[in-house]
């Protein structure tokens, strides 16, 4: 979880700057609200979809209590179908096992399917400078790599780019035509291109949506068949995944395939859904768990639940704040609400702001297909950061203070009496310099109080 | 004869007075005896919800010495009554059980508790501003992200009144962007919210703009009113007040 090259990480100063371009603004907000409500009619014929969601949640919740119990027995039953399974505490450790087994193998050229994992590993970096070529396979995260930009979505990795924009980026990269922005037409391109590459590579690296305890099976989602394409040319495929991505049964997995897609895209299931059982004859299958951070978040009872996540990017698409800031406001891997939530269990100094980067409306909560109560959660970490004094000073005082007037009757209304008399008496040009006075107009300020009047009528 | 004690939110009491009068004749409209204690302050969640709970838990200690003794706490604010009731067992939580289940939104205990039709007329067409706490907090109506029987505890009092119209919205229950010191804290992100909100009461053709929260209009009218526009902002309750006052009640 890096911080954006060129991004502060301070959430505000980020957003305010896309807001800034109203069009994209309008047309981001849109875009995603669009998919938002294809997520809802597809989960609208659906008459247990909330009972869906409950068990989807339980399964997770009871996976977790039990995680390292399914995790052995994933490695077991993944071993004795003729999978490798290696374990990773971090990041690092990642990398350093991905790219053994590439050198291993002498391998310069590798396609990758879409992983938030590999991203939030830094994996590409690593190995383009151990010289390995990486190319993502994904259309959308190709078309980041090749802006040199991380992804601004976990679903949709591009969808913060207009077609004009993807126009001139295949024009410079890939020889497409100038002026085209066809979506049809640059897909083509992108996917010609793409064929050579998948021909020419030697190691297919791809994520993990869910790994079956009771088989030993890893399971991939996506869209563009990329996953397939990737692991059936060249002989040797890594999966990388996170600890929390293991499920009990392979009759569990119906329940999340029917939550993923929906709530990611609004289809009734992803165009592909590839099952790794054991390699391909001939071939090695190499599984990497990846720790990095997440049984940290298991031993903490509040937040544990933010690892049932099956990120489907839901939080996302719903949220007013992320469609109107945009994925890279954040400055991690994983934006939204989920990010926020995730961010400052690494760093928690240099993500203060993303916990406060929502209005607490509960979208997330409401539309999140495993049920996660994030925005308690977002709640939750200002309380924590507060008592960490890792809110800025001005703030903090701000609270302090305020908490001591209210906790009196006598200060609260003496203050009030003079903020409402003070108010109307200031210049505009004072009201009209701080953040609320800048673009909106004050509340009125009554001569008399609710109370005052209340007194008054009571004739007290 | 039902004894309420009547939680007037701080802002509410310093700047929309008018709102907490018709909170209060429209409950003793509905036969209540309404109590305002004057001790009260605020619910705290200002200062809770910007990250200080140290100071946020006399706050709560305040509001129950002042709230305890009565049958029902009723506020017309579904983000203050849901602090109470859903974020007080953080600072409380050995005496969050008493509070939890009197402690009610306006609404709320107009549908609720007193099974209350509101009749009377209010010829206008009005734009429903569903505020998230109330929502998704206090579950007053459905919510578009969950599958479940529609419902709108809000609408459905206000549906009851002669020649009110409600605004068709594109986005029926988003977020305005007020957020409390959000729409400070994320200035900018928060004025385009409301402005987003906004445009969609306008095309649904809204003369005015009604919700349970007060914080929600507060912001969306600085906005309304910085750029001139037509539209004004009512809480449901001076709604309610003004359209039954006169006609009586069910
Ligand atoms: S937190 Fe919930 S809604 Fe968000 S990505 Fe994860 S599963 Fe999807």
């Amino acid at each position: 979880m890096d911080t954006r090259e060129g991004m502060t990480t301070e959430h505000p100063e980020n957003a305010a700057a896309f807001v800034a371009n109203d069009a994209r603004l309008k047309w981001h907000d849109e875009s995603l609200w669009f998919v938002r409500q294809k997520r809802d009619r597809a989960t609208s014929v659906i008459p247990e979809w909330e009972t869906l969601r409950a068990l989807g949640a339980d399964i997770k919740a009871h996976t977790l209590s039990r995680l390292a119990d399914y995790l052995e027995e994933f490695e077991q039953k993944a071993t004795a179908l003729g999978a490798h399974v290696h374990f990773a505490r971090d990041a690092e450790e990642h990398n350093r096992i991905v790219h053994g087994l590439l050198a291993r193998a002498n391998v310069t050229r590798v396609v990758k399917s879409k992983s938030m994992l590999t991203e939030q590993c830094g994996l590409n970096h690593y190995l383009e400078a151990h010289g390995i070529e990486v190319i993502d396979t994904d259309l959308g995260e190709r078309i980041v790599q090749l802006r040199h930009e991380p992804p601004s979505h976990i679903v949709m990795p591009a969808i913060h780019l207009k077609k004009e924009e993807i126009g001139d980026l295949f024009h410079d990269t890939m020889g497409a035509a100038s002026g085209t922005s066809d979506p049809k037409v640059l897909t083509e391109v992108a996917r010609g291109r793409l064929r050579g590459n998948l021909l020419a590579a030697q190691a297919g690296i791809t994520g993990v949506n869910f790994a079956i305890a009771e088989t030993g099976g890893v399971v991939v989602c996506t869209n563009e068949g990329n996953a397939d394409l990737g692991t059936s040319i060249p002989p040797l495929h890594i999966a990388c995944m996170g600890i929390e991505k293991v499920i009990p049964r392979a009759k569990d997995l119906g329940v999340f395939l029917r939550l993923l897609a929906r709530s990611a895209t609004g289809q009734p299931v992803t165009a592909y859904s590839s099952h790794f059982h054991g390699p391909r004859p001939g071939g090695e299958l190499h599984i990497v768990i990846v720790d990095h951070g997440r049984s940290a978040i298991l031993g903490r009872e509040h937040y544990r639940r933010t690892l049932q996540c099956i990120r489907c990017g839901a939080c996302m698409n719903t949220c007013p704040v992320y469609r109107r800031s945009g994925g890279h406001s954040y400055g991690v891997t994983v934006p939204g609400p989920l990010g926020a939530v995730l961010a400052p269990h690494i760093d928690p100094k240099k993500h203060r702001s993303l916990p406060f980067a929502s209005t607490l409306c509960g979208s997330c909560s409401d539309v999140c297909p495993v049920q996660i109560d994030l925005h308690q959660q977002l709640l939750l970490w200002r309380g924590e950061l507060g008592h960490a004094e890792l809110i800025p000073l001005r703030k903090r005082a701000a609270s302090q203070l305020a908490g001591w007037v209210l906790a009196r009757t006598w200060a609260y209304e003496f203050l009030g009496r003079i903020a409402r008399w003070i108010l109307p008496k200031l210049p505009k040009a004072l009201l009209r310099a701080n953040d609320w006075g800048r673009q909106r107009e004050l509340p009125p300020a009554p001569k008399e109080s609710f109370r005052e009047l209340y007194r008054r009528r009571r004739g007290q | 004869m039902i004894d309420i004690a009547l939680f007037i939110p701080c802002y509410v009491d310093q700047f929309y007075p008018k709102v907490g009068l018709a909170t209060l004749e429209l409950l003793e409209r509905y036969g209540a005896r309404v109590d305002y204690p004057q001790a009260q302050t605020c619910c705290g969640q200002p200062v809770f919800n910007s990250g200080s709970f140290d100071a946020a838990k006399p706050i709560a200690d305040k509001f129950l010495e002042v709230f305890s003794s009565y049958q029902y706490i009723v506020c017309p604010s579904g983000s203050c009554t849901s602090m109470v009731r859903n974020h007080y067992a953080e600072l409380v939580p050995d005496r969050i059980a008493e509070l939890r289940s009197k402690t009610f939104e306006l609404c709320e205990f107009l549908h609720d508790v007193l099974g209350a039709k509101p009749e009377g007329r209010f010829a206008h067409r009005v734009g429903l501003h569903a505020s998230c706490h109330g929502l998704r907090e206090l579950r007053l109506a459905s919510g578009s992200e969950r599958r479940v029987q529609p419902f709108d505890k809000v609408r459905s009092l206000l549906s009851g009144l002669e020649g009110i119209e409600f605004a068709d919205l594109s986005r029926g229950d988003e977020c305005c962007g007020f957020g409390g010191t959000f729409a400070v804290g994320e200035e900018a992100v928060s004025v385009a919210m409301g402005n987003g909100r906004i445009a969609d009461h306008e095309r649904g053709g809204a003369e005015i703009i009604t919700g349970g929260d007060m914080s929600c209009l507060m912001h969306l009218d600085g906005l309304l009113r910085r750029q001139k526009k037509p539209i004004r902002v009512m809480h449901v309750a001076e709604i309610l007040a003004e359209a039954t006052g006169g006609h009586g009640h069910t």
